[in-house]
């Protein structure tokens, strides 16, 4: 029996029947990654994998997603597997201690399968910043997959996996999740623990889910999320069952085009599906009305000072001191420094660090770091005022469908526009997803839907009734002979 | 020409909290290197900080003590620079809103007395160790107390000289023991200072150019630096140069300030609110809790020692003095012996032998049980006073019970009459000639008379009976 593109849900009920054992389940993914052409791993633990697929049928193990295999985004700590972030700087670097989010879906009964490739310390829009290659688009490997979040994506749009988590610091789920064809989301700001989340902007980071649609991202979140005491911005407002309101109708429902996004300047394929999915919506009984929100234009100028100020003081402890990569034959403390990190860091990395130092030095912070500061609550309010208005906010994921692997990679501002649309959910903290909508040129684009502050019952909701009515998420991309 | 000095202290101030400012590891001093710490003092990627609230109990308590103003809310900042003891490439320190403003120190140098105001005091946690003479080619790290919380007390520019200097370091010391914030032991870094040092000419409004003199670990160090610096400033600026502003060392084996290696600190910490913590709420009812539970300090425990027991002021202001010896005469109160008498001991023979031995009392073998005995001993008559002293000196070598060299060595007191009489007469018809002068009216000789029958029962006989029957016997 094929595993590959069913949903977790199809998976679930399969291992119920007995139709199928956890065994089969995890060699089989396996199998489908040993084939793979598109670079989504960069560490697998077979050994340890097969040992808990066994277990699981052997009845030692429940739970709601006992026995599924799931791969885990590589920026999450695991405990005794290699984690990489994408870079050299912790090429041998093998944690003590799980991630809080890694432990919550290990309770659940998962098995994780391996750790994806991602962009260096996720700082990327097409995961070809990563030390262990760029990862492919399985629907052309031509093109990139997006980023951060490249090798999750990809492994869940080819098929390899059902599930796997993803971090968003700027778009980093959402980008990827439509370049790739299928569903992701980023919860509200603290709603799932950082804790083992290597950091890359400590005010923006959040863990997410990648899956086949949103019904499964759901049923995902309900062990993602939690309150942890071992992260001091976790959310304690009890979580919500995710499903449980995922039926709701959206007869009356308001749904915000946010004005000052110049849709009609992109792509026609792109303002194509974005009218069609509309008309979805509207069929369904909701109604849509243009917000303003005049300070989003600040979004990308605003996180491109804040996101670089932390990552330059969150990257700091790769010193070549206590682990990671350590350069070698050097003469003192000062060598020691520059070299490690020279040697152990890409461009990428570098050219953040360096404009997060510059904005944080004495003379320029209050230019810079203060004045993003202020930017980055005059856009939360814009939210604020919004969701006054409106239930949820619509524009479409990304500019563009895929591009080609190389094409961005000389013009840094052309890449971080990729974001464009993404950014100000991460300064407002707010929930956002993305689920497939159509194609343009052949390739696959995706609708995002952003939420109130911890309402990402009722995007789920949105999205899942917008599934039940359409067909987008059933895509998959042709594998050719090679799988 | 005359110079004024211009002095204001740093000083950090250990917190005596059971574990770290934002991890569970312990805070136990001279454990092997790199056996308290966790994952998060390690700085490892992708861990946390989660603040002690037991450290902002403590900073709070000394906010109130100096009649501060407590910011109920405050917040963290991140002081980046990279040094190898220093695990995340920052430290967590309170820039913009520390959680103590303003408040107050009083101060006396040779009874003069002096207000030294305070700017804030602040939470922060410490570095670890760099080791560089374990190994002959390399240096190792010890992270131990990487995380330990620290409050750092920053006074105004008001302190005008080195006397001064250590007068205020000696009233935060107490303040500090005494409030249960920091065990004070300057030995072990638990309380060291930073001392910023200028010059300028009498009368001049502005102030000189400072120096740094870091991490200065004792009160006559500080005494000295200070000095030194003093006089390095003033010969340079007679000199006609100018005064480089510049953190410096104190030597004690040269007694002399240097430099430090320019490298060894930034200049641009790049300071941030750090996003990994929320700003610390301390609640209305928090703030009740840590009023309520404030600790007696020295000034109110002298006036109640002198009131409620009626001990002399100067006695009942030098045990209030000591959070220890405070503590030891309590017990010995609360155990219902004479007041008076435990005041005396503490004082003066157990103040000598403290001295002596440069020691606290919870580091001597008298115990507080054993100083029970002692004083019921004397308080039901078995031994006198004079002989409690033999038997404080013998506790202080061995710290033998009490009541054992009393049985011991036969101090019990003499008390029997009849035994004492034959002892008077005895006295009496040996010394005939000191008779006759005393019943000629040399009424002095009673003493001498007193001392004869202590010298022959060693001490032993119970003073007033001696007194009665002496006067009997000699009047008759």
């Amino acid at each position: 029996m094929s595993i590959r593109f069913k949903t977790l849900a199809e998976l679930k009920r399969l291992l119920e029947n007995k139709d199928i054992s956890s065994y089969e389940l995890v060699n089989e993914t396996f199998k489908n990654i040993s084939s793979s052409k598109t670079n989504s791993f960069i560490t697998l633990d077979e050994e340890v994998a097969l040992n808990k697929a066994r277990d699981f049928d052997e009845g030692k193990v429940d739970g709601d997603l006992a026995g599924i295999p799931i791969a885990q985004k590589d920026l999450f700590c695991t405990k005794n597997l290699r984690t990489t972030c994408g870079s050299k700087i912790l090429e041998n670097f093998i944690p003590p201690y799980d991630a809080t989010v890694v432990d919550n879906l290990s309770a659940a009964g998962s098995i994780c399968v391996g750790k994806t490739n991602m962009d260096e310390f996720a700082m990327g829009s097409s995961n070809e910043t990563s030390y262990y290659g760029t990862v492919r688009n399985p629907w052309d490997l031509e093109r990139v997959p997006g980023g951060s979040s490249g090798g999750s994506a990809a492994a869940v749009s080819e098929g390899l996996v059902c599930a796997a988590t993803g971090t968003d610091t700027g778009g980093s789920i959402r980008q990827p999740a439509a370049l790739c064809g299928i569903t992701g989301i980023k919860p509200t700001y603290g709603r799932a623990s950082r804790w083992g989340m290597i950091a890359f902007a400590s005010s923006l980071d959040q863990a997410g889910a990648f899956a086949r649609n949103a019904e499964d991202c759901a049923l995902l979140l309900n062990h993602i999320c939690s309150h942890d005491s071992k992260d001091s911005t976790s959310i304690s407002d009890e979580r919500e069952n995710y499903l449980d309101n995922i039926n709701n109708d959206l007869k009356g429902k308001k749904i915000g085009i946010i004005k000052e996004f110049d849709i009609s300047s992109l792509n026609r394929e792109v303002q194509d599906s974005f009218e069609q999915s509309k008309r979805i919506f509207e069929a369904l009984g909701a109604s849509f009305v243009e917000v303003s929100m005049p300070n989003i234009r600040l979004s990308v100028p605003t996180y491109y000072v804040v996101a670089p100020a932390e990552c330059s003081s969150n990257l700091s402890r790769f010193d070549g001191v206590k682990y990671g990569y350590r350069a070698k034959d050097v003469d003192n403390l000062e060598e020691l420094y520059v070299k490690s990190r020279s040697e152990g860091f890409g461009d990428e990395v570098k050219r953040r660090i360096l404009i997060g130092t510059y904005v944080l030095s004495a003379g320029f912070y209050d230019a810079y770091y203060k004045k993003a500061q202020q930017s980055r609550r005059m856009i939360k309010n814009d939210f604020v005022d919004a969701f006054n208005e409106v239930d949820i906010i619509m524009s479409p994921s990304s500019p563009s469908s895929a591009f080609k692997i190389g094409s961005k990679t000389e013009d840094p501002i052309e890449m971080y526009l990729e974001d464009l649309f993404t950014i100000s959910s991460n300064l407002a903290g707010v929930p956002a997803m993305s689920i497939p909508h159509g194609f343009c040129n052949g390739l696959p684009i995706g609708l995002q839907l952003i939420g109130n502050y911890l309402e990402e019952s009722k995007i789920l909701n949105f999205a899942h009734q917008y599934q039940k009515n359409s067909d987008w998420h059933f895509k998959t991309p042709d594998l050719g002979e090679s799988s | 020409m005359s110079w004024e000095t211009v002095i204001g202290l740093e000083v950090h101030a250990q917190l005596s909290t059971n574990t770290k400012l934002f991890s569970s590891a312990s805070t136990k001093f001279g454990s092997e290197p790199n056996t308290q710490v966790d994952l998060v003092d390690l700085g490892l990627p992708g861990v946390l900080p989660v603040v002690n609230k037991d450290a902002f109990k403590k900073a709070i308590r000394f906010g109130l003590a100096i009649e501060a103003d407590i910011n109920q809310e405050s917040t963290f900042d991140r002081k980046n620079y990279f040094y190898p003891d220093l695990p995340k490439g920052y430290q967590i320190t309170q820039m913009t809103k520390p959680i103590v403003e303003g408040g107050s120190i009083d101060i006396d140098v040779d009874g003069d007395k002096k207000t030294i105001n305070i700017t804030r005091a602040h939470l922060e946690e410490d570095a670890g160790k760099s080791i560089h003479d374990a190994y002959p080619d390399k240096s190792v790290i010890d992270l131990n107390r990487a995380g330990t919380p620290l409050l750092e007390i920053v006074s105004e520019p008001e302190i005008s000289s080195a006397k001064e200097a250590v007068s205020y370091m000696k009233a935060l010391h107490q303040l500090v023991t005494f409030l249960d914030v920091c065990d004070g032991d300057m030995s072990q870094g638990s309380l060291r200072c930073d001392a910023n040092v200028s010059i300028r000419k009498v009368g001049d409004a502005e102030l000189g150019t400072r120096t740094e003199i870091k991490n200065i670990n004792s009160f006559r160090f500080i005494e000295k630096a200070i000095n030194f610096e003093i006089k390095r400033q003033i010969k340079v600026l007679e000199s006609g140069e100018k005064v480089t502003q510049e953190t410096r060392l104190y030597d004690s084996g040269r007694d002399e300030t240097r430099p430090m290696r320019s490298k060894e600190f930034a200049n641009d910490y790049r300071y941030f609110p750090d996003p990994d913590l929320l700003p610390v709420v301390i609640s209305d009812d928090e703030m009740e809790e840590i009023r309520s539970t404030f600790p007696e300090l020295p000034a109110d425990k002298s006036r109640r020692y002198i009131s409620e027991f009626q001990i002399d002021e100067s006695e009942a202001e030098i045990i209030s003095s000591s959070r220890e010896l405070s503590n030891f005469f309590e017990v010995a109160v609360e155990s219902k012996n004479d007041p008076k008498l435990a005041a005396n001991l503490i004082v003066g023979e157990i103040g000598s032998l403290l001295n002596k031995d440069n020691i606290k009392i919870d580091e001597s073998k008298l115990s507080s049980d054993n100083f029970n005995i002692l004083l019921q001993r004397i308080s039901d008559g078995t031994i006198s006073k004079k002989i409690a002293k033999t038997i404080l000196a013998e506790i202080w070598e061995t710290g033998r019970n009490a009541d054992e060299i009393i049985n011991d060595q036969g101090l019990v007191q003499i008390q029997d009459e009849s035994l004492l009489e034959e002892v008077i007469t005895k006295v009496i018809e040996s010394n005939t000639k000191q008779v006759e002068d005393y019943k000629n009216g040399k009424d002095k000789l009673f003493g001498f008379f007193v001392g004869q029958v202590m010298k022959e029962t060693q001490g032993k006989a119970n003073p007033k009976a001696v007194n009665d029957l002496l006067k009997k016997a000699l009047n008759s």
